[in-house]
């Protein structure tokens, strides 16, 4: 058993978008705060802080969760993606995005981030989904411009592409 | 907002756990998938001063189904029941339910037990358990003991567990009668402004509904239709109390409950 004392910092080892990652988080710390603040990755953006609006989500372990209801030391041993690892580089789009520019599936953007990374472990898991499974999907998160049409029409345009560049999948 | 501070243990087995909840008693609280409990802590709805994480316990985490019973631990997540092979034969209403219950980035962490202990009157579990007369298994350092769903919610977000238990696992009886369920929220996947569930019985069905009274709350009907079946649902709506909130009027709520119940009842009897 291991007690981590309030009010102290404690160090959390975990993998980042396949490199180790060494932190130090309070026990109350957000993971969300965590990555923001301490690690710098700010692509993983903050709206309601209670699980309601998905602007949060991440990928742990392979599955999409809302990093605003994870506490930083939750995530010790486990394998974090986050939006920054979507792009193969940092001059070229991924799938997803380059599909989500040419439909307008994205406004002021805030939304988006979360948005990209439930379609990408999603679509990793269901490689050929049909309209009402991403809506379903898309119900985890809250998007104020776009009305969610042109996101779906992105997602499903991302999933027929990424069948097709099959091996290209793990770095889209 | 940022949750208060509080000391955060890992337990490796649940003997430390209960240990410690044992010595802190109502300072402490279990967190497992964190669904609930963090959106509380973050609005300082609880500041508990000590977290006990059970998530590392393999024990935990474990379906079983035995003798027509099906246990779900403590550790089990939402999306891991939702991929149970065996729900839709043993446990059709729970397939039903979950898919209704929070959204996929939720169900990916937030456990079945943890729902049960939130005891929020508008969660879908908490229905599902009442619905089908489950058991939650509470486990204290020094006791273990079962408590009927009916008896384990007494109020809004209130049940009987005691300061120093845990929930160590729920337990649904295997029923392969029909079931049918149904909700009615703002946006799919948030919290019911009314939910029903509808298992057939031997002569009838029994109906449950939450969102509306400050339990999930089920009642047993006869095989009714016509007027007798309108007045027999029109009694259970207004019995549980409706209350008007932001979400809907108390009115709307009861008119919900005839409408639904009625077509579950229809539903699961056909
Ligand atoms: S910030 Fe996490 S869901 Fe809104
Ligand atoms: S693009 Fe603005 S909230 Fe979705």
């Amino acid at each position: 058993m291991s007690r981590l004392q309030a009010g102290r910092r404690h160090s959390v080892r975990f993998s980042l978008n396949g490199k180790p990652c060494t932190g130090e988080a309070e026990p109350r710390l957000l993971l969300t705060d965590f990555l923001r603040h301490q690690l710098a990755a700010t692509g993983t953006h903050v709206g309601c802080e209670h699980g309601v609006c998905g602007a949060c989500t991440v990928s742990i372990d392979g599955k999409p969760a809302r990093a605003c209801l994870t506490l930083a030391v939750q995530i010790d041993g486990c394998e974090l993606r986050t939006v920054e690892s979507i792009a193969p580089s940092p001059d070229r789009l991924g799938i997803l995005q380059s599909a989500f520019k040419r439909n307008h599936a994205l406004q002021c953007g805030f939304c988006t981030a979360g948005i990209l990374m439930s379609l990408d472990c999603f679509l990793r898991a269901h490689p050929r989904p049909d309209e009402e499974s991403i809506r379903d999907l898309l119900c985890g998160h809250l998007c104020r411009c776009t009305g969610y049409t042109p996101i779906v029409r992105a997602a499903i345009e991302a999933a027929a592409e990424l069948v097709d560049h099959g091996k290209e999948k793990t770095d889209a | 907002m940022k949750a208060a501070a509080f000391d955060y243990v890992r337990a490796e087995h649940l003997d430390e756990a209960l240990d410690v909840l044992g010595r802190e008693g109502s300072d402490a609280r279990i967190i497992a998938g964190g669904q609930s409990l963090m959106a509380m802590l973050n609005m300082r709805l609880a500041k508990p001063r000590t977290l006990i994480d059970i998530m590392r316990l393999p024990e935990l985490a474990r379906i079983e189904s035995k003798g027509g019973t099906i246990t779900i631990g403590a550790g089990v997540r939402q999306a891991s029941l939702q991929e149970w092979p065996e729900l839709g034969r043993d446990l059709q209403l729970a397939a039903l339910a979950l898919p209704w219950t929070g959204h996929a980035q939720t169900r990916s962490r937030g456990t079945v037990c943890g729902s049960i202990a939130h005891a929020d009157p508008s969660a879908e579990l908490p229905l599902v358990l009442q619905a089908l007369a489950g058991e939650v298994h509470l486990r204290s350092a020094k006791r273990r003991r079962r408590v009927a769903a009916n008896d384990f919610f007494v109020g809004m977000m209130a049940t009987t567990r005691a300061d120093e238990e845990m929930i160590e696992a729920v337990s649904f009886p295997a029923v392969h009668k029909r079931s049918a369920f149904r909700e009615v929220a703002r946006r799919h996947g948030d919290f019911a402004i009314v939910a029903c569930a509808a298992v057939a019985t031997a002569n009838g069905v029994r109906l449950a509904v939450g969102g509306v009274a400050d339990v999930p709350t089920a009642r047993d009907f006869p095989d009714l239709d016509g007027s007798a079946l309108d007045d027999a649902l029109n009694g259970f709506a207004y019995s549980l109390d409706a209350r008007d909130d932001v979400h809907a009027t108390a009115r709307y709520r009861r008119d919900l409950v005839r409408m639904i119940g009625r077509d579950l009842m229809r539903e699961v009897l056909q």
